[in-house]
């Protein structure tokens, strides 16, 4: 009886693994970040467009804000940008614009070119903010909440469908909750 | 004698973090020519380091390892807290306080991790359990010859 009932159970079990672990709308390269819920991280950077304006996170305090991570050099930003026009016209929250590993010529051409969805353009030319919020790649979309915690982080271009579904009831939740 | 054994241990390795402390007090810890910490103890310590941490881009390899941007970046991160005097403790939990377990090779155990710690010996014990009982059958059966 064993010699049966062991090897069917060791197969369901692989098989219940396998499901979890090829599920193919799970990216094996999306991490969760560990800073969810906690305190952004403070930067105060020049911005892209007018270097005697400094954009900081202690200026952004009080409101509920995006910031996204994007880069002249990132292909999925270009197609991410369509996308941030549309949601910045909505006027929901501020979108920050943390420009990562960039030339700041090639950014300000982007910006006039493909135009601006966002309300300040910091530059992080060495990446050193970027490591302080846990960037690892572009872009990624953070949401902060009026004290200055992250709420949630999204990995891959922001799309209008993910704008819903994600982040405009968590925007609602965090100005009803403050 | 195992007691001669471990003073004798236990006193180097305070030789060395002592001789480590006053190095990285000194601290002038620049680089040489070939982007190395001149303190070869730093040095040392980096590279381990280095190979203990993920590179998120290119999830199997370490960032000592890669060429990808951000890993120059947490290479540089790295060896700036190195100079700084940092422990390697401090270094790693700056890490993990921004990326999350996930950046070190081997992550420390915690119950969340204790499956992966576990499995090796789980499939050893497993393996040698089925051996004995596979010996001890064969043992009892007539010989064919």
């Amino acid at each position: 009886m064993w010699k049966f009932l062991l090897p069917f159970a060791a197969f369901v079990a692989l098989v219940v693994l396998f499901a979890f672990g090829l599920n193919p709308n799970r990216d094996i390269h999306e991490l969760p970040s560990p800073l969810i819920g906690k305190a952004a991280p403070e930067f105060a950077l020049k911005d892209v467009l007018d270097p005697t304006r400094t954009v900081s996170s202690a200026t952004l305090k009080g409101q509920v804000y995006v910031l996204n991570v994007w880069a002249t050099w990132c292909v999925a930003c270009r197609e991410e940008q369509e996308s941030l026009l549309a949601i910045a016209r909505q006027h929901v929250v501020p979108i920050i614009g943390l420009d990562y590993r960039d030339n700041q010529d090639k950014a300000k051409l982007w910006l006039t070119q493909l135009g601006n969805p966002y309300a300040a353009v910091p530059f992080d030319g060495d990446g050193r903010t970027a490591i302080d919020w846990g960037v690892y790649g572009a872009p990624e979309t953070y949401l902060v909440d009026a004290q200055g915690r992250i709420i949630y982080k999204f990995i891959s271009p922001l799309t209008q469908e993910v704008w819903q579904k994600e982040f405009l009831p968590r925007i609602a939740a965090a100005r009803g909750g403050a | 004698m195992s007691r001669h054994f471990r003073a004798l241990l236990l006193s180097s390795a305070l030789m060395l973090c002592a001789s480590q402390a006053a190095m990285a007090e000194q601290a002038p810890a620049a680089l040489d020519d070939h982007g190395q910490l001149q303190n070869p103890l730093l040095q040392s310590r980096f590279e381990r380091i280095t190979k203990e941490l993920r590179c998120l881009v290119c999830q199997n390899e370490s960032i000592a390892d890669s060429n990808v941007d951000l890993a120059a970046d947490l290479r540089r991160q790295v060896r700036e807290m190195l100079i700084a005097g940092r422990s390697d403790d401090a270094i790693f939990s700056f890490m993990t306080d921004r990326y999350g377990e996930f950046v070190r090779f081997a992550p420390p155990l915690s119950p969340k991790t204790a499956l992966i710690w576990g499995a090796p010996f789980f499939m050893l014990l497993l393996g040698g359990l089925i051996i004995y009982r596979v010996v001890r059958q064969r043992s009892r059966m007539p010989l064919d010859e």
